[in-house]
């Protein structure tokens, strides 16, 4: 049988499959992480030197052939490794979502009147709504057999370890070119790797269409991520969300530029329509902007609440499964203290992307004592568009001033063409505003 | 002939770069800094070295070593709570007066302010990663204008610890068979090149002898790298500095050499002034 290689996730060295080349083709935009293509998501629990790390795989092969090694900063035992529920991952990747807020203009004629009317329902349309009833699903219960869940795991000890590269090579695995100077490193460093690989008659017994996420913990001081056994597949960038849930403060790289996206914009209309394309473009432009040198802020906020919700918080339960280990066991105690949502956690999400060339190190982290919120926002603000008992003229002027602002702000943002944009906007009265034309140079250093 | 008294302290040029830094971080790289937190250090500091001053019977009162603490710190120290960038600029200039050893002050007050905080409260930290890469480019030519500059005066301590701290990180991967990107992608940070030209170089709290203060920054570096690489902990430099200080005054009394005085670096003179120096 002949196998190729590729690489997944941030974690995930070696895919053994028979459709790898194919898989950048099944994605389907949409809101959320799903957006982009090669978008994997981990959540980091951490809390002084413990962490207990969950890895979202997006494969859609053939199960069979999915088997991936783990490199994981300490020695790990059976019992640290554990198969999580999807379904709370895509509702973390729901609850920070960058989202999209809108107000309607108030009766101009009466007095000036603004209302927030909405959170995500209009702004992540089909994605998030999905999304929401998913994250209501149970998880499972998992068998304490060497079989984890749909997964054969292979704990491979510090001697076999060293025979890694052999072993695999024994066993059928094709290695990437490149892998065995970073597995030698990642050795010579004290971390260790295990292998997972799809059970399939377990997978068939519990009925799963998907593979659900794999779960460690462990205990070292290393808070990071090792993201160089990803970039070894010279198949472009990659898209990482990284969820990280502690007790205290935002979480940022230590040895990269933590960068918040801009938020609390005011955008045009139309971008409730195309709002996964204008993330999509303001992020790349964002990147480049960063020299794709940057990791960047999505959202930072107490898990207790939201405003705007883009999804509800993450309940007690959700939280438990995910490893937060501060909390409490039981969450009818948690109720009985009044405390009907978890305290003391903070998520912070990042999101980057990269190959080998912008991001040559591993993602190192540090907690910080920041607990200022933060939430990618996006605001529309429409027009009053009710009948007018009075003379509108004033109030079309303000807004197609604002039309215009926002038109620019967009076009800055996203690199789209301001001419294209203004194309798209309903300019109030029915008149364009002047524009006066662009000096030749204006934009040749964009 | 006062002037050029005056340009021979080499304390001006610092607080010119350091400035010029404050801006960058806050105009072009938006990384956190709030300007609450500056004027609360700026103004602490100050107050703190005027109360210390008059204290310990200094026969003036000089602002200029306070300013570059201040802005040490305003550039390190993160926090989103005043009280602590107060409780940072009392604790750096207070703890010069009250540690000393044969006439000089034992830690950097800045170094001494941020490990403090640091390692009592859960708020205050230090953000290593905020300047990117791009920025150090013109970053590392401030730096080397700064040794230009003073004319290099005492800058074996940065020379000899940035070459020792390199050497470590290549070295490291070399043997774990690492791309040659990864330490140089290391030594690109921002934080450890305001370390190693404001901190570390600080002529009051290294050994007096040349030759001391190559060995005193080589243990920094070697104890920064372990702290780092091998314990894998954050800001492995500033807390190696604040490790290694009480044994500069070991050195000093191995190794013979002049008490540095900021107003006249030149000076070959091995009396000390009478009274606390800071």
């Amino acid at each position: 049988m002949k196998f190729f290689i590729t690489t997944l996730t941030a974690l995930v060295t070696v895919m053994v499959t028979t459709t790898a080349q194919a898989f950048c083709g099944f994605y389907v935009a949409r809101a959320d992480t799903s957006l982009f293509n090669r978008a994997s998501q981990v959540v980091l629990v951490r809390d002084d030197n413990r962490t207990v790390i969950t890895m979202a795989n997006d494969f859609e092969g053939e199960a069979r052939d999915f088997a991936v090694v783990i490199p994981v900063p300490s020695m790990i035992e059976r019992e640290q490794i554990n198969v999580g529920d999807r379904a709370i991952i895509q509702h973390l990747d729901a609850y920070t979502s960058p989202r999209l807020v809108e107000y309607h203009d108030g009766d101009p004629c009466a007095r000036y009147d603004r209302e927030e009317l909405m959170s995500q329902d209009a702004a992540l349309p089909a994605a998030a709504k999905e999304l929401k009833r998913s994250a209501r699903s149970r998880g499972v219960t998992i068998e304490a057999s060497y079989t984890v869940g749909e997964y054969d795991i292979l704990i491979l000890s510090a001697n076999q370890s060293n025979g890694l590269i052999r072993w695999l090579n024994e066993n059928g695995y094709n290695i990437p070119s490149g892998a065995e100077r970073v597995v030698d490193s990642y050795l010579g460093q004290g971390m260790r790797f295990f292998v997972a690989r799809v059970n399939i008659q377990e997978q068939s017994k519990l009925g799963f269409q998907y593979l659900r996420p794999l779960q460690v913990a462990y205990e070292s001081n290393k808070f990071m991520l090792p993201i160089r056994l990803g970039t070894l597949n010279a198949q472009g960038k990659q898209e990482l969300y990284v969820y990280a849930l502690t007790r205290t403060g935002r979480v940022e790289t230590t040895n990269y530029r933590t960068v918040k996206l801009p938020t609390n914009v005011e955008v045009p209309e139309f971008v409730e329509g195309e709002f996964a394309d204008f993330y999509r473009d303001m992020f790349t432009r964002q990147t480049q902007k960063e020299n794709e040198r940057a990791v960047f802020l999505e959202y930072a906020w107490d898990m207790a609440w939201c405003d705007p919700c883009a999804a509800d918080p993450l309940s007690h339960e959700e939280l438990r499964k995910l490893g937060v280990f501060w909390l409490g066991d039981n969450e009818q105690e948690a109720q009985r203290r009044m405390q009907p949502r978890a305290q003391n956690v903070f998520v912070t999400r990042l999101h980057l992307r990269y190959d080998a060339e912008h991001f040559p190190e591993d993602l190192m982290f540090q907690e910080t004592g920041d607990r200022q919120n933060y939430q990618g926002r996006y605001v529309i603000r429409h027009p009053w568009k009710g009948e007018a008992s009075c003379d509108l003229t004033q109030y079309d002027a303000s807004v197609r001033e604002r039309q215009e602002r926002e038109a620019q702000l967009l076009a800055n943002m996203t690199g789209w063409d301001i001419a294209d944009i203004r194309g798209k906007i309903p300019f109030a009265g029915g008149i364009r505003p002047e524009t006066v034309k662009e000096p030749w140079w204006k934009r040749i250093w964009d | 002939m006062k002037l050029i008294s005056r340009l021979a302290d080499p304390r001006y040029y610092q607080v010119a770069v350091l400035t010029t830094l404050l801006g960058i971080g806050v105009f072009v790289l938006d990384f956190g800094i709030r300007w609450q937190n500056a004027v609360a250090i700026i103004l602490t500091a100050q107050a703190a070295q005027f109360i210390c001053s008059r204290l310990s019977g200094l026969p003036r009162f000089d602002p200029m070593s306070a300013l570059i603490t201040s802005l040490s710190l305003t550039l390190l120290l993160r926090t989103e709570l005043i009280a602590l960038a107060v409780a940072a600029a009392a604790i750096a200039i207070s703890s010069k007066f009250i540690i000393r050893v044969n006439g000089k002050h034992v830690f950097n007050p800045a170094n001494a302010a941020l490990v403090t905080l640091m390692l009592l409260s859960d708020y205050a930290w230090v953000s290593s990663g905020q300047w990117g890469s791009a920025a150090i480019g013109a970053f590392g030519l401030a730096c080397l204008g700064f040794l230009v500059l003073t004319r290099a005066r005492r800058a074996e301590t940065t020379i000899a610890f940035l070459a020792c701290y390199g050497a470590l990180l290549f070295g490291r991967a070399l043997w774990l068979g690492d791309p040659i990107s990864i330490p140089v992608h290391q030594l690109q940070n921002g934080a450890l090149l305001i370390f190693a030209f404001f901190m570390i170089s600080d002529p009051k709290t290294t050994p007096d002898a040349a030759i001391g203060r190559v060995v005193f920054a080589a243990l920094v570096a070697a104890v920064a790298f372990t702290i780092q690489f091998i314990f894998y902990q954050p800001n492995g430099p500033i807390l190696a500095l604040i490790l290694s200080a009480p044994l500069v005054p070991v050195i000093d009394a191995l190794l013979q050499g002049t008490h540095y005085r900021w107003e006249n670096p030149d000076a070959q003179s091995s009396t000390h002034l009478k009274g606390v120096q800071t």
